[in-house]
């Protein structure tokens, strides 16, 4: 017998693009969004979503998978991407007063959205934003919506109602159980994300994208965006550019060079 | 007084090097009051003592061990209502991050991460955007939660150790909570941690499945082993040896960088190191770029002899 359909929802994040130099603003230190795409990270999440969803029977099954993005009008290209991908249907948060959210305005934000859906059974982030990169968002959520949490898996799986997962660090591999419904952020080593195919871009074009303003989600502007937030950021440098060093080319004794250099480095 | 509230979850009784910094760190803030999971022992209480902890809150239970986060950060959110701490200190692991997310919304609180260095009025420091700036944050709202990185601050035990007086603080029955159901250990490469090397010796695609040039060269000089994601993936090295984006942060003396071009990602888990050399066959490698000594040739070739000379000149 196939297991129960589930209801997913996968938190994705339009960033700044890692492959271009990023800037934080003179005035405000917030970061300059140009030039933004998909967070990297989270396509792993949605990934592993949606083979949940097939291995169910995907959507025809009832499965649903929802991609979810907090941001700024173009953040809804993360969500496009998602559907493209093969998402089911889109949600995304936009309003003004957000600019500006820490971690704590922007949990707050995307667990008052993840409400509207009902019944959720997972949901799924990155292991971190490539912006933001604290890792913060997915436990205050999970704390907000009252969620068991597996941070940081490797491996994932889901059968009746618990989830199980690996999670691997320096020392030690473990292998972690949580109830449904739970909160799971993912690393890029559970596995490799598909590309959006032609017949899933024509595929995109028929589903549809919620969009929910602060109002439309109960919440007051003075919690979320620059306003509300809980820390905030007092000052900022770029890192001091790095002297040109010596490039050498081998001539068949750069083994013994490079000893030269580490001994004039005090590094032998 | 000013209490600084520092978590020491430590399942096998003993004060580890991120332990011994957190505390060295929160002597510098205030008064260190250790909030510890679980029951404690004398030993424990007297190494909490050469650190200048003045108190200790524990559980009274070992219950907390197997489960994740939620039940943790019930704990501290306790100890905190009961030493009324000026602020948090974590370590910045995936539990400490987990812990201080949860902590957060219970108290109230904004929490920085990976801190490397915490002023006087809690401002923290600490590098954003793949290490391309470095920032100084607060917290406005509630007490400050902070995660502190591992190696960025030297131990030091007081001159005249105290004697913390103790006491359980009893945790709250809590919310649906993920379990360890299994744990095990790695096999561990006699070589320093990667993350607290003083040198580390990394190979990259370019290496094309063999690390014995890239060990060879480590052991030379003492260091640890590091890899690229290519590395990894293609799985000619464990995943724990990646260093970058979505690998470890180092920040030797020294990183030697081998058949490796300098991607973004790679960068960001490195750049601070104090001294970078790359050995990179295409004289156009990005990693040029971050280079204190860059070499244009063979790793085959340039590693190996290094290591002979490294060898030759210590004997
Ligand atoms: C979301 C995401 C996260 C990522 N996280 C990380 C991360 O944490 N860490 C990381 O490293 N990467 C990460 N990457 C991957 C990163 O983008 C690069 O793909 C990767 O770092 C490339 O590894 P490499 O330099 O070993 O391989 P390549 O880019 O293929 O470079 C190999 C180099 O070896 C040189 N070479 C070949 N043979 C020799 C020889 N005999 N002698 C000398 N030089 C030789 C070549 O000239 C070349 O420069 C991430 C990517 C993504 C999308
Ligand atoms: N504005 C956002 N919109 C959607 N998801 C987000 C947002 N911010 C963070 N997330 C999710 O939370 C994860 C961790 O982000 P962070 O806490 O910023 O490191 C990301 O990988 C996303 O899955």
């Amino acid at each position: 017998m196939q297991d129960p359909a589930l209801n997913i929802v996968v938190l994705v994040k339009h960033v700044p693009d890692a492959q271009f130099d990023r800037h934080l603003s003179d005035d405000d230190y917030t970061l300059e969004r140009d030039e933004s795409i998909l967070s990297e990270l989270d396509e792993y999440a949605l990934e592993a979503a949606l083979q949940l969803s097939e291995a169910r029977g995907g959507p025809k099954a009832g499965n649903v998978v929802t991609a979810l993005t907090m941001g700024p009008a173009a953040a809804v290209n993360a969500v496009k991407k998602s559907l493209q991908i093969g998402a089911t249907q889109g949600l995304h948060v936009c309003d003004d007063a957000l600019s500006g959210s820490d971690a704590a305005g922007t949990s707050l934000a995307l667990a008052a959205a993840i409400r509207t859906l009902g019944n959720v059974d997972l949901v799924l982030t990155g292991m971190a934003s490539t912006d933001g990169e604290t890792s913060l968002v997915p436990a205050q959520l999970a704390e907000r919506l009252g969620l068991a949490q597996i941070t940081f898996a490797s491996e994932l799986a889901v059968a009746g109602n618990t989830v199980t997962a690996r999670r691997e660090s320096d020392s030690h591999s473990a292998t972690l159980e949580a109830p449904l419904p739970a909160l799971v952020s993912v690393t890029d080593q559970i596995n490799e994300p598909r590309y959006p195919n032609f017949k899933g871009i024509l595929a995109a074009k028929k589903k549809s994208i919620t969009q929910l303003s602060l109002a439309d989600l109960g919440l007051d502007a003075a919690e979320v965006g620059a306003a509300g937030a809980w820390t905030s950021v007092v000052e900022a440098k770029p890192r001091p550019a790095r002297a040109q060093g010596t490039i050498i080319t081998d001539e068949g004794d750069a083994g013994i060079r490079l000893a030269d250099f580490l001994a004039g480095q005090k590094l032998l | 007084m000013t209490n600084i509230l520092v978590f020491i979850d430590t399942p096998d009784g003993a004060l580890h090097k991120s332990h011994r910094e957190l505390l060295t760190l929160a002597r510098s803030l205030g008064e260190p009051v250790a909030a510890v999971p679980g029951p404690v022992s004398d030993g424990l209480v007297a190494a909490l003592g050469e650190y200048g902890t003045a108190a200790v809150v524990h559980a009274d239970s070992a219950d907390l061990d197997d489960v994740l986060a939620v039940r943790k950060a019930d704990f501290l959110a306790a100890a905190m209502d009961r030493t009324q701490p000026q602020a948090v200190l974590l370590p910045n692991t995936f539990d400490g991050k987990e812990i201080a997310g949860r902590l957060s919304i219970k108290r109230r609180s904004g929490v920085v991460t990976d801190a490397i260095a915490v002023a006087n009025d809690f401002t923290a420091t600490k590098s954003v955007l793949a290490g391309a700036y470095t920032v100084d944050a607060q917290v406005r709202t509630g007490t400050p939660i902070i995660t502190f990185k591992a190696n960025s601050i030297e131990a030091e035990t007081v001159p005249q150790a105290t004697s913390p007086r103790t006491e359980t603080v009893p945790v709250p029955a809590g919310a649906p909570a993920a379990r360890i159901t299994g744990r095990s250990e790695k096999a561990s490469s006699g070589r320093p941690e990667l993350s607290e090397a003083r040198v580390v010796v990394a190979g990259g695609r370019g290496v094309n499945g063999d690390f014995s040039a890239v060990e060879d060269l480590a052991d030379a000089l003492g260091g640890a082993v590091g890899a690229s994601r290519a590395a990894t993936d293609a799985g000619w090295i464990e995943h724990s040896a990646q260093v970058g984006q979505t690998g470890q942060t180092v920040s030797p003396q020294l990183y030697i960088s081998a058949g490796i071009s300098g991607a973004i990602q790679q960068k960001a888990g490195m750049q601070t190191s104090k001294v970078i050399v790359a050995v990179n066959k295409d004289p156009d490698s990005p990693v040029f770029e971050i280079a204190d000594f860059g070499i244009v040739g063979d790793l085959f070739k340039v590693l190996p002899q290094a290591a002979a000379e490294i060898r030759k000149r210590k004997s």
